[in-house]
């Protein structure tokens, strides 16, 4: 069986919401019966046959080709199976996704990730703001899983966050981890503005000291940590820079905050 | 049965089912972890008044530990999974929290899961913060010392206490040093644990006692002294009696171990003074399961 392959037939004019084509939706159905699901772009309902060549038999493999940075959504609510993005997406993608993988060769627009459950996010460049955070007005972000970004990550990433990981191997914008509830973020470069703003609890794991840091942190110190060297020895089985980083003493500089917040949160600057 | 000139009695230790666990403790290196190790398993030697019976099963390599320091792996054994619980609990709030670079992890996920690091947290205060790695729940507490790794939850499986065989000898020197040697050769069984201080018995025990409320009381059947005084089952020529009792994860493990241990004492033969091997039974009171020590020797096990 060849994996599902939807080519996008010529650049759409709006974004396209392509939720409904997740595997588990796709399953049972025949090439016809995909092509008639429905998708909504702008204030149109369109076949999926009218905008995009359908090809292949494997709907637990699925490829999204073509001008894809139109397609938001890509993989919402996704439980099972892979879905590959060949190029740059949209909006929205991996909401709310509870289990797989989807594999991103390009870069994804904002809120990739948000409000996410379980599998794994992987995004060959980089990823837009509000990665794994919340949807506007909601108040929990990304609940379980991981994200992997090969390039830099805008602002904002992780905002309320509940659980789960997000590693980062580029750069990350201002207010990384704001307003963070749990979890873990790690940057291996560097870090914009005022990371942690108003994060109640989680870490934030850098390898290079934020450009400011909020004066609501407080330092704790230099502290040799017995989790650090576990938390990134489980990375090693990962197809990403973080597996291959020198084993660690699990040194680390220590900030506590956001103590305008609830203050159980902390930044760890790691000690080469 | 002879082997070495050593009789094997037509006997059986009488065994009876438990729960277990096992728990790993790392630290900065080997001293520390055993620290750690033999106090929490210190008064742990008999279910009848220690609550549970516990020991270290064995060293461990930096490379088969969570967080690649030395450590070792100890073994609890309880009659009641709430029982064990409550025995984990204790001894790794007061033995592990306290013990300076000691890390705590779980050795089995298998079975029903009873809580390690789960309410040890609480001793954070509110500062204690929980990590989720590979699927598996930690929490980090601090402490005065720096912070204190445990894994929130260990595994509780159907286990095997009482296994045992007494050693019968011409003196005492010669049944200790039998017993040593059984116990080095034992020691390399994995699995397993001898409770008692060294591994070794002397005051082997019957069920229940002339004394009311007593649960148990001397086995004066194999009591040198009392030869002439009482029933025994010791010929005139037997001045000590030294048990090894053997706590397994199965009858398989306790079966190896004291074909292990038994060979080991026939090795050193009747011309060094050991006469007979025997095992502890209770006429069925004590426990269901039964290891019959001439089938053992002959390679005849379960």
């Amino acid at each position: 069986m060849s994996a599902l392959t939807l080519i996008l037939k010529k650049t759409p004019t709006q974004q396209v919401d392509v939720s409904p084509l997740i595997p588990e939706n796709l399953t049972d159905l025949s090439k016809p019966e995909i092509g008639a699901i429905i998708l909504v772009t702008g204030n149109q309902h369109v076949r999926t046959d009218t905008i995009f060549t359908i090809s292949g038999d494997d709907p637990e493999r699925l490829i999204f080709t073509g001008e894809t940075t139109k397609l938001d959504y890509i993989g919402k609510n996704c439980s099972i199976g892979q879905i590959n993005v060949q190029g740059s997406c949209g909006a929205y993608t991996g909401m709310g996704m509870k289990g797989g993988q989807i594999n991103i060769y390009g870069n994804t627009g904002a809120f990739t990730a948000c409000e996410m459950r379980g599998g794994l996010v992987r995004i060959e460049g980089d990823g837009g703001d509000f990665l794994g955070a919340a949807r506007p007005g909601n108040q929990i972000g990304m609940m379980g899983g991981m994200v992997i970004v090969t390039g830099n990550a805008g602002a904002r990433v992780g905002d309320q966050m509940r659980r789960g990981t997000l590693l980062i191997e580029g750069n990350a914008g201002n207010y990384a981890g704001s307003r963070m509830l749990a979890g873990t973020i790690a940057i291996l470069g560097k870090t914009g503005n005022y990371p942690g703003y108003g994060m109640k609890r989680g870490t934030l794991l850098l390898w290079h000291s934020p450009n400011k840091l909020g004066a609501t942190f407080n330092d704790c110190g230099c502290h040799t940590l017995g989790f650090l060297p576990l938390l990134l020895e489980s990375y090693r089985s990962l197809e990403t820079r973080f597996a291959f980083l020198p084993k660690t003493t699990g040194r680390a500089r220590r900030f506590c905050g956001d103590m305008a917040s609830l203050g159980r949160g902390e930044i760890l600057i790691l000690v080469p | 049965m002879i082997i070495n000139g050593v009789k094997i009695d037509p006997a059986f230790a009488e065994a009876f089912p438990m729960k277990a666990t096992r728990i790993l403790i790392t630290a900065q290196d080997l001293k520390w972890a055993y620290h750690s190790a033999q106090t929490m398993t210190g008064f742990a030697t008999s279910i009848i008044a220690c609550g549970c019976e516990a020991g270290i099963e064995r060293e461990l390599d930096p490379s088969e530990t969570p967080d690649g320091r030395p450590g070792v792996a100890v073994l609890l054994f309880a009659i009641g999974g709430k029982g064990l619980a409550q025995q984990l609990e204790a001894r790794v709030s007061q033995c592990v929290l306290t013990s300076p670079t000691s890390a705590l992890f779980a050795g089995i996920y298998e079975g029903e899961l009873i809580p390690l690091g789960k309410n040890l947290r609480f001793f954070g205060d509110g500062f204690q913060i929980s990590k989720i790695i590979n699927g598996r729940r930690y929490w980090r507490i601090p402490v005065m010392e720096g912070e204190f790794l445990t894994e929130e939850k260990v595994g509780m499986i159907p286990a095997i206490g009482g296994g045992n065989f007494f050693v019968l000898a011409r003196s005492q020197p010669q049944a200790l040093a039998a017993c040593e040697a059984a116990i080095t050769a034992m020691k390399k069984i994995p699995n397993i644990i001898m409770p008692f201080p060294g591994g070794i018995v002397r005051a082997g025990s019957k069920v229940g006692s002339k004394y009311p409320g007593l649960k148990a009381s001397t086995n004066e059947v194999f009591c040198p002294t009392l030869k002439g005084q009482t029933r025994t089952n010791l010929s005139a020529e037997i001045e000590s009696v030294l048990e090894i009792v053997i706590d397994g994860l199965s009858k398989e493990d306790i079966q190896k171990a004291m074909r292990a241990g038994i060979s080991a004492v026939c090795n050193f033969g009747a011309q060094n003074g050991i006469c007979r091997i025997s095992a502890g039974n209770y006429g069925g009171k004590l426990g269901p399961i039964h290891f019959h020590l001439q089938e053992i020797m002959m390679g005849r096990m379960a």
